[in-house]
């Protein structure tokens, strides 16, 4: 994705801040033409995904960057959708090692990457060149959502 | 009763958790954990909930929860544990 972001966030590290990080994405989500549910899903997805990276990625440190870019998804012929990025400077690991652990295994823990597969319909975990990783992922809206004017066209903006 | 209210998250799922380890100490027979004030959870909250309900099996405690909205009961079911708990729509639902 080459085309410049939307909207590009960069936050620390901190769980604090993942409320803050929920109420852009549903916002974002909602002007997209997801309904609620869809929203908080994929508010949840990106939640799960920072928490990972708070988690794993930086051992818990409170103050290292995450950035979150977001654009509508207008690729055709798909119908209009959400397209998130989020990129951090955390240790690299082989994204083919990034998979949900068994469902039918009941235990704490573990469920983060299951759930952003299961909300988003298109996921990708790379390495960023230098260091960090980067998540990329879409979730196509509903069809009813496909009449709407496309956002990136609504140059002169409406309210 | 334990009635968590606000987004249980990964900054707020610590003190759910102490606040259920502090419950299940106490061996009660029924633990009932209504989310009816709870908005948000995300995977941390599940993960809380799933530790409190292997504790609350060891001790014999039944573990009831109540009270969910429809987003915080869809994590539930992405993650397929809506058949691992007790779950009904309100408290007062569950019989005496």
């Amino acid at each position: 994705m080459t085309q410049r972001p939307h909207i590009r966030v960069e936050l620390l590290s901190n769980p604090i801040y993942l409320s803050g990080a929920r109420e852009l994405v549903g916002s974002v989500s909602r002007r997209l033409g997801f309904d609620d549910l869809q929203c908080s899903k994929i508010a949840l997805a990106v939640d799960e995904a920072l928490c990972n990276i708070i988690r794993h990625g930086y051992n818990r440190q409170p103050d290292k960057p995450i950035w979150i870019s977001i654009w509508p998804d207008v690729t055709e012929p798909q119908p209009l959708g959400i397209r998130l990025v989020i990129e951090d400077e955390a240790r690299q690991v082989d994204p083919s090692t990034l998979k949900g652990r068994a469902l039918d295994d009941i235990r704490p823990g573990g469920l983060g990457v299951h759930i952003i597969r299961e909300v988003m319909d298109e996921v990708t975990f790379a390495k960023r060149n230098g260091k960090g990783m980067r998540l990329t992922m879409v979730k196509h809206a509903p069809h009813t959502a496909c009449t709407r004017k496309k956002p990136a066209q609504d140059a002169k903006g409406s309210p | 009763m334990v009635s968590p209210e606000g987004d249980i998250d990964m900054h707020r799922s610590p003190e759910f958790r102490n606040v259920l380890r502090g419950v299940n100490e106490k061996k009660p027979k029924r633990l009932i954990i209504n989310l009816e004030k709870v908005g948000y959870m995300d995977s941390s909250g599940l993960a809380t909930l799933v530790e409190c309900m292997r504790t609350a099996k060891n001790n014999k405690t039944e573990m009831i929860l109540c009270g969910m909205n429809d987003r915080v009961r869809a994590i539930f079911e992405i993650a397929r544990l809506d058949q691992f708990f007790i779950i009904v729509p309100t408290v007062d639902d569950i019989a005496v």
